[in-house]
């Protein structure tokens, strides 16, 4: 099963770091998700897109994870060379990750 | 209990218009807040200054404040605003020019300035930029500006003065949500719980419609009705920090439970420290309950004692990108796109251009998550060529554009569309500077009947 048909996802950009989230559609979902979707997946399934470390936050109240990821767009938005220079698609690529 | 209710006028600079017409309109609010200046566009708004004294604010200013004055005017609704971004005072003539042109004096404009800190960062060159390590004075001349975050502190300055328009520069977004409320319910500025509600209020609130059903479409996942009609968010905020975001009655979009958590989550690395100039605001607490349709009630915000420093963007001259597309569509397009791609990457080489840095993709097929992510997906039925190098100079910027579009006639069969660009790029990376070396200030304007 992909990601996607258990929870939703937003990007954000600060400088050259990105966050994701990953909401649970349904809270009792959430700690399915906790133990699927950690950091060393993401890393993985991510691979070269992610040029520094990564941090996991948990939101168990909210259903929700947030992962950090530094040195990921490309010197940030305002000189990255990148088409999509906020990364904003990030959040899909993690979607489609087999859990 | 008292309540207070706030709009969102707008997220972004180029936001649409009409949704804070709405908002003015029939949303029963007391404030309406525009949220226009990305880390970025401070710096570029500086440039525009230092070629035109006159500019350096956002360029719709005039045209929003057009489009709501009248109706904040008869309903009594305060405006707050960053869209001084780099010249709050040239922004402030322009509200008052507006309000004299469409007879709605008296009004009071306040300015808010004291983010400028460009002299103060020269002067301390042994400050440390966050990003690198490296001292500001690394920097040197290639430095443009520096604007520091100021907080709600000013603004609540400028609403006790009376103020009904209030034009600021560099200040964190939530701030110019939190300002109100702590002027509405006389909030001690180190309460640190209810500064963290209130800063958890506009953080939902900052991205105007992306907590109320855009950016979240996902059809047959997360369906969103009306889009094209989306209307911004409004918080109806009790004297206690709770709150209550919802939209107009009848406007597009979708105010969740889960809208609400993506919004909440965006642009928050430690969600228990989100730090801005007046708390380290904690969300890892909060609780988002659906009350009603379009209404979702938000509780639990809290935080702690606020840092002892304030964010410093600095906008640095960072060299150019030049930039081209080109198109390959119908059978063989995936191979021709690549036998462009190569050849355009060998004249870079034969030229012997000074890239700094160099980026060939596939539009279509791994311009966006790389190769490895895409390896797996079938063959495109169209794809864009996209080369993009940053060099030191405008002239060979423009030479890669120039190599894309040569591939017209010097390249495979059947490239359309061929486009190129070249641009001066303008950064931002941040350092932090004690708050006791920042001023903020508060001008008011009067314009007479």
């Amino acid at each position: 099963m992909k990601l996607r048909e258990l929870a939703h996802s937003r990007t954000g950009d600060k400088g050259n770091t990105s966050n994701i989230s990953v909401i649970a559609y349904r809270t009792e979902d959430y700690t399915r998700l906790e133990a699927a979707v950690t950091v060393e997946r993401v890393r993985h399934h991510l691979g070269a897109l992610i040029q520094g470390e990564v941090v996991r936050y948990a939101l168990p109240g909210l259903g929700a994870l947030n992962f950090v990821l530094t040195r990921t767009l490309g010197g940030g938005v305002t000189r990255s060379l990148a088409l999509d220079a906020h990364g904003k698609c990030l959040s899909s690529a993690i979607l489609d990750l087999d859990i | 209990m008292k309540r207070v209710r706030l709009g969102t006028g707008a997220g972004y600079s180029g936001d649409r218009i009409e949704p804070a017409v709405e908002l003015a309109e029939a949303g029963d609010i007391r404030y309406l807040v525009f949220e226009c200046l990305a880390e970025r566009t401070i710096a570029l708004a500086q440039l525009a200054k230092r070629r035109d004294p006159s500019a350096g604010f956002d360029p719709l200013l005039a045209d929003r404040m057009a489009a709501v004055l009248p109706a904040c005017r008869r309903n009594g609704i305060t405006i707050i605003t960053n869209m001084g971004a780099a010249n709050p005072h040239a922004a402030g003539a322009a509200v008052a020019a507006v309000a004299r042109s469409l007879g709605l004096g008296p009004l009071r404009i306040a300015i808010v300035t004291g983010d400028d800190v460009t002299e103060i960062i020269r002067a301390r060159q042994d400050l440390t930029i966050e990003e690198t390590g490296a001292p500001v004075s690394s920097l040197a001349d290639s430095l443009v500006a520096a604007n520091a975050y100021l907080g709600a502190e000013p603004i609540v300055r400028a609403l006790k003065d009376g103020a009904d328009v209030v034009v600021t520069g560099r200040v964190a977004d939530p701030s110019l949500f939190l300002a109100p409320l702590v002027h509405e319910f006389g909030w001690a500025a180190d309460d640190w719980t209810l500064m963290g509600k209130g800063t958890l209020v506009g953080h939902l609130m900052e991205c105007a419609g992306q907590v109320s059903g855009g950016y979240f479409a996902d059809p047959g996942y997360k369906d969103v009705p009306n889009l094209a009609r989306l209307g911004f968010p409004l918080a109806e905020v009790a004297a206690d920090g709770a709150a209550t975001i919802t939209k107009v009655a009848g406007s597009g979009g979708l105010i969740t439970g889960a809208t609400c958590r993506e919004q909440l989550l965006y642009e928050v690395h430690d969600p228990a420290r989100y730090l801005t100039p007046d708390v380290a605001a904690d969300f890892s607490g909060v609780s988002i309950t659906e009350a009603g349709p379009d209404q979702v009630r938000v509780d639990g915000g809290s935080g702690a004692a606020r840092p002892g420093s304030l964010k410093v963007s600095l906008g640095y001259s960072d060299g150019y990108i030049g930039e081209g597309q080109i198109s390959y569509a119908g059978p063989g397009a995936l191979a021709r796109a690549r036998l462009a791609r190569d050849i355009v990457a060998e004249r870079l080489r034969i030229i012997g251009l000074p890239l700094r840095e160099l980026r060939l993709d596939l539009i279509g097929v791994d311009a966006i998550h790389g190769p490895e992510l895409s390896a797996a997906a079938p063959e495109p039925y169209e794809v864009r060529l996209r080369v993009a190098g940053r060099t030191h100079t405008l002239k060979d910027a423009e030479r890669i554009g120039n190599e894309v579009e040569g591939l017209y006639t010097n390249g495979p069969a059947g490239g359309g569309g061929a486009t190129k660009m070249a641009k001066e790029v303008i950064a931002v990376q941040s350092t932090l500077i004690p708050r006791e070396l920042v001023n903020p200030q508060v001008h008011m304007m009067e314009v007479q009947p």
